[in-house]
């Protein structure tokens, strides 16, 4: 690890001062410190947060949950409210990592955590993302675990989070504060930028914007599942993943809020994926069309072609088990 | 740079460049040689140890991060002579071949019953509201974090459950 100084922030308004002049937050560390063993990333200063009031639950006007950024994913997926409420957040939270690391891993770090891309973390090999204008290695590499949707000629890297994934089919917001001390929400599709030809800038945040904390929508009806199709069943990252939420209304789909992970860039919704299936009675003919649409501009890399047949299946498993009828 | 951590019940004073993982605190600074450093990035498990009663991996932490922590070890957990339930299980279900993963998967099942017993659900429960079972497919998911390199995994879920029933 290269040297760095060690602030520990006591005011949310300090630390965001205290980034903009060349540090960066540090909340669990379990992403930042493995990056930063490996020099991908050399930080000068590591501005310390977890001394801030950002770890409470607390309930919102509308029905919501205001989710402080320093709460951890065990504490996050444990809460009474989370499991019963919004069950797929809580799903998606207890398929990532292992209880060790979500027992460390923050609400904010896990947004903002970088993609597990095997040459981003190899500083022998070119990357666009750790180093822009050297490359992608991967585009003609081990690309197995990498993006079929949303990537750019500069970059095909996945944004690995489970946590997110379930947060962008439940609407959820992120808020921020920004270091001249104003403040905003934004979606997660706000939230992240698509590679293009600048793969280094991952989200739309400035310099110094810190992460106060996300709020959930208040709970909707219907099913909710998550689904993360992996190599091994538990501890590993998920190849596709898809986040459910769907109600039936007389034996039509009323509701389908969808998003996937493992696919692209970001967190992947498609409205009109969404569209297609709302107002229709169930079918597999459906749901392939469904998935049609979600692949229709989707393109593999050699290695991870398979992802095209795996994401129709899963997408094709989840909305089956949401929408059948229980006896 | 100055910190203090309460190691096994006793407070300790470090002095350490900042970029000292809490494993190598452990290891290097206190002479707490128990805690292992396997693949030192999150990935084995081997390095477990519980901070304010939750199980975490000490290599992907800084110790200055830990300012008032407590931290247990497994030296914390039991001694020869005075071992805990789950200490003794481990022995007398043969729990481990080389012994490397041992403490790190001892320290975890520790913290792991005991979310348990706070009835916290895992990937593999079927009802996230209600507790859970100690199945054999519960303790596998929720070890997952602790990688064994001699595969002694039949043997190390036989010694958790035999702790467990003795109320480890
Ligand atoms: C072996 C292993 C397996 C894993 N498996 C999975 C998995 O299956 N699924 C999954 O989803 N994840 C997985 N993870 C990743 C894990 O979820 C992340 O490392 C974790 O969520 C990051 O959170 P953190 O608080 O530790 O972030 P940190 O490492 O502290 O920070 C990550 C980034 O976020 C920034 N940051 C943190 N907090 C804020 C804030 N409030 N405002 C602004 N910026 C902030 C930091 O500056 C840094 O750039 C795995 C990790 C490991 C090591
Ligand atoms: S896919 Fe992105 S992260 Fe991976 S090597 Fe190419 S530029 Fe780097």
């Amino acid at each position: 690890m290269r040297p760095f100084d060690y602030i520990r922030a006591d005011s949310a308004e300090a630390a965001t001062r205290q980034v903009a002049d060349g540090g960066i937050f540090i909340a669990g560390g379990t992403n930042l410190l493995d990056l930063m063993k490996l020099e991908v990333m050399a930080p000068e200063a590591l501005i310390d947060i977890n001394r801030l009031e950002l770890n409470q639950i607390e309930e919102t006007e509308d029905g919501g949950l205001r989710i402080g950024a320093l709460v951890t994913n065990s504490d996050l997926a444990n809460d009474t409210r989370v499991r019963r409420d919004w069950p797929v957040l809580s799903r998606a939270l207890l398929a990532g990592a292992s209880a060790q690391l979500r027992n460390k891993a923050t609400t904010g770090g896990n947004l903002l955590q970088r993609t597990r891309c095997l040459y981003f973390y190899d500083r022998a090999m070119a990357c666009n993302k750790r180093e822009p204008g050297s490359g992608c290695a991967a585009r003609e590499g081990f690309n197995r675990i990498l993006a079929v949707l949303g990537t750019s000629e500069h970059c095909i890297a996945t944004h690995p989070s489970d946590m997110a994934v379930a947060m962008r089919a439940l609407g959820a917001k992120v808020e921020t504060l920004k270091e001249d001390g104003e403040t905003r929400q934004l979606t997660l599709d706000e939230l992240y930028l698509l590679p293009g030809d600048r793969p280094d800038r991952e989200t739309v945040l400035e310099v110094g914007e810190l992460i106060t904390g996300v709020v959930l929508p208040a709970r909707v009806d219907g099913r909710q599942t998550y689904r993360k199709v992996r190599d091994r069943a538990s501890y590993a990252f998920a190849l596709v993943s898809v986040a459910g939420i769907v109600a039936m209304e007389d034996g039509r789909i009323a509701r389908a809020d969808l998003a996937f992970g493992g696919l692209a860039p970001k967190p992947w919704r498609d409205a009109q994926v969404e569209a297609l299936l709302v107002g229709e009675t169930p079918s597999e003919a459906l749901f392939n069309k469904a998935a049609d649409q979600l692949l229709a501009q989707a393109r593999g890399f050699g290695d991870n072609d398979f992802k095209l047949l795996l994401a129709r299946r899963t997408l094709v498993s989840v909305l089956t088990e949401l929408t059948e009828t229980r006896t | 740079m100055q910190t203090n951590v309460i190691i096994n019940g006793t407070q300790r004073r470090l002095e350490l460049d900042p970029r000292t993982t809490l494993l190598d605190a452990l290891r290097h600074h206190l002479g707490l040689s128990g805690s292992k450093k396997g693949c030192d990035h999150g990935q084995c498990g081997a390095c477990t140890v519980m901070v304010n009663g939750r199980r975490i991996n000490a290599c992907l932490t800084l110790a200055c991060m830990h300012d008032g922590d407590e931290v247990t070890t497994i030296e914390g957990i039991g001694q020869p002579g005075n071992l805990s339930a789950l200490q003794e299980a481990f022995v007398s279900e043969d729990g481990f071949q080389c012994g490397y993963c041992t403490p790190g998967q001892i320290c975890s099942a520790t913290a792991m019953l005991e979310e348990i017993r706070n009835e916290w659900p895992s990937h593999v429960t079927d009802d996230l509201v209600g507790g859970a079972e100690l199945t054999n497919e519960e303790i596998s998911e929720r070890m997952s974090g602790n990688l064994c390199r001699c595969s002694a995994y039949p043997n190390i879920v036989e010694a958790i459950r035999k702790a467990a029933g003795k109320g480890a």
